[in-house]
């Protein structure tokens, strides 16, 4: 019997710990990874929300933007860097590379 | 100096990069035409990248519209990081670059368009600048994508060759946009 309870509360214990640690728990803001390459974005992540981060990594030898038609994000990203932005509005947004606008991207957000 | 001899270099890189396009297409008959190898390669990309360097400044230093300037400054900050990564991966396989006709006949061509050049100023300068331009990415694209990488056999070489192709196919789109804004 007291092995059982150990094994219980055991149990009980790992269980918070799964649910403190994940990403669902609370309304926290989160960070979404974008890499890019090769003068493409990577793919959008999904389950984006207003007050995410989404954080786009320039691992191509050139030098790029992630810009957003509507104005709402302009992110620098030389060669090897890393930039930000921090999503403010519902909805879609489309973005683009000011230097090579061949390049898009598009972000769906939800509230 | 170095910006008129690689601009003179522009033309010539057009007629090479039109050769080495056709000496695959021959090899895909004719077996016993040698391929290039990568140093070659190498010197080959290095050498395209700084003769559209050359023109860009040229292009910089003549003009006074705003969106050729915009593409020329463009066309100077990628192909300066290219080049400077070919560079680097030469150095880092311990190989240096190795003349060849084909980039003999690319500087050739691009210093006679250079001349032309050299000689318009205005609308002229600009019209001819950027219709060079969308010729000059045509030509090699093509040298690339039937050439270039697939004789490649280093690996790293290969990818850089991959971007650069991705480099060269949006700077021709831009430099086709050029065009018509300039009409």
């Amino acid at each position: 019997m007291p092995i059982r309870s150990k094994i219980r509360t055991g149990g009980a214990l790992a269980f918070c710990f799964v649910s403190l640690a994940s990403p669902s728990f609370g309304a926290d803001p989160r960070v979404h990874r974008i890499g890019v390459d090769k003068l493409a974005f990577g793919t959008a992540p999904g389950g984006l929300h207003v007050n995410d981060i989404v954080e786009w990594t320039n691992s191509d030898i050139l030098r790029h933007t992630a810009t957003a038609t509507d104005g709402s994000f302009d992110v620098d990203l030389p060669a090897g860097a890393t930039g930000r932005t921090i999503l403010k509005r519902a909805g879609g947004v489309t973005y683009v590379c000011r230097f090579h606008p061949g390049m898009k991207g598009r972000l769906e957000v939800a509230p | 100096m170095f910006h008129i001899s690689s601009i003179l270099k522009i033309s010539v890189l057009t007629a090479a990069v039109c050769f080495a396009a056709a000496s695959a297409m021959a090899q895909n008959t004719d077996q016993s035409t040698e391929k290039p190898t990568d140093p070659q390669i190498a010197d080959i990309a290095y050498t395209a990248d700084q003769i559209d360097i050359a023109a860009a400044n040229l292009a910089l230093e003549k003009t006074k519209t705003r969106a050729v300037r915009s593409f020329a400054d463009e066309m100077v900050r990628d192909h300066e990081a290219v080049s400077k990564k070919v560079l680097a991966l030469l150095d880092k396989l311990n190989v240096k670059p190795e003349d060849n006709d084909t980039s003999k006949s690319l500087v050739d061509s691009a210093s006679e368009k250079q001349v032309e050049l050299l000689q318009l100023s205005g609308a002229a300068f600009d019209k001819a600048y950027a219709a060079n331009e969308v010729a000059y990415h045509q030509t090699v694209i093509a040298a690339l994508e039937k050439t270039l990488i697939p004789d490649a056999q280093n690996g790293e070489l290969k990818s850089l060759l991959q971007t650069g192709l991705k480099l060269f196919q949006e700077h021709q789109k831009h430099a086709e946009h050029l065009v018509s804004e300039l009409k």
